[in-house]
């Protein structure tokens, strides 16, 4: 299995930081599984695939990991979806004229940058915004799952460049 | 009257769904697979079934995160539940911060550690190593994560090896998605 978080954290092949991820093994081929699940499900509902690696990519810029940008930069690139890629650009927001998806990229942004400072009225506006309960679970899915992506890949990078 | 939580403490409070939990009679079949294990192999609870209407994604967490927490060999359990605690109090999710400084306290037989966290976050007097897995788990939870070589010197100092820094990461990285679930798909609430 190829696995997006070494790749991204350009983890060396061998050395005490490669013996204890061999170690987790397991762990990390769950990872990998759970990045499937979360990018590309066999059922997206109503959040799609180039949604997804759009907002993925927005995460990994707010988060300034570099290796995960590139990753999700090449993902969202293979579905030619000029509409979803702009979003990509933590910058934009978009216009009041698209409700839905003003609200799904609100969420993305505070639940990445600041998540205690969620409510019940931030769920609420997803909701109003037309957005179907399984919809709701599956965007903070996608939200949390790339936020724990991005730490753990950020540290291996660190660790990776003293050994 | 249940009345929401908005303070650290040990004692689990109720966790209450903004989003409507799956009908567990009425599940389908991928979502009923993916109910079959739960987090810390407890009963099957609101949040669960509110994660349920992702099955695909719950069906591998729910394996990830026990792995994460409680495999064997690495870091101990207790600094495992520490990193757990770190991002949880970044993150003020007070469900997550209750459940995992309780099970802390359980296995260190003490509540001085926690209760301190809980007043005093990253000021908290504690020993060098237990410090040092705070600091490092709280940094590494802000956004951007702050991480730096500083970061994994201090804990190799305090005699942590690779092993234990990424089981440390791990812990902490999956509460920064926990902690992102159940802090937004609901609420701590005093009561039943």
């Amino acid at each position: 299995m190829t696995h997006v978080i070494e790749i991204a954290a350009n983890v060396a092949a061998d050395g005490p930081l490669a013996e204890a991820l061999t170690t987790r093994g397991k762990l990390m081929d769950l990872s990998q599984a759970s990045h499937d699940a979360a990018l590309m499900p066999s059922d997206p509902g109503g959040v799609p695939l180039a949604l997804r690696a759009a907002l993925a990519c927005r995460m990994a810029r707010l988060c300034r990991q570099a290796g995960l940008e590139k990753h999700y930069a090449a993902l969202l690139d293979g579905y030619a979806d000029p509409a979803a890629a702009s979003l990509a650009d933590p910058q934009v927001t978009p216009g009041a004229d698209e409700t839905r998806l003003a609200a799904m990229v609100g969420y993305v942004d505070l639940v990445t940058r600041s998540p205690k400072e969620a409510t019940k009225a931030d769920i609420e506006s997803l909701r109003a915004a037309g957005l179907e309960e399984a919809d709701i679970v599956r965007l903070a899915g996608l939200v949390a799952f790339v936020n724990y992506q991005l730490r753990l890949t950020a540290v291996l990078s660190v660790m990776g460049e003293s050994q | 009257m249940s009345r929401v939580i908005h303070k650290f403490t040990s004692r689990i409070p109720t966790w209450r769904p903004h989003v409507t939990p799956i009908d567990y009679d009425s599940a389908t079949e991928a979502q009923r697979e993916a109910l079959k294990e739960t987090p810390s192999n407890t009963r099957i609870s609101d949040y669960v079934l509110v994660l349920a209407h992702d099955p695909e994604s719950l069906r591998i967490r729910t394996s990830l995160f026990n792995g994460i927490m409680y495999d064997k060999g690495g870091l101990s359990r207790q600094e495992r539940e520490l990193g757990a605690v770190a991002a949880s109090v970044v993150n003020r999710c007070i469900y997550c911060a209750a459940v995992h400084a309780h099970r802390y306290n359980n296995i260190v037989g003490s509540e001085a550690v926690m209760k301190d966290i809980f007043l005093r976050g990253k000021d908290a007097v504690l020993d060098e190593r237990t410090r040092a897995i705070l600091r490092f788990g709280m940094r590494l939870s802000e956004t951007p994560p702050q991480v730096d070589q500083d970061d994994i010197q201090r804990l190799r100092d305090v005699g942590l090896d690779d092993q234990e820094i990424l089981d440390l990461t791990l812990s902490t990285t999956l509460f920064g998605w926990a902690n992102r679930l159940m802090h937004t798909l609901g609420e701590p609430v005093s009561g039943t």
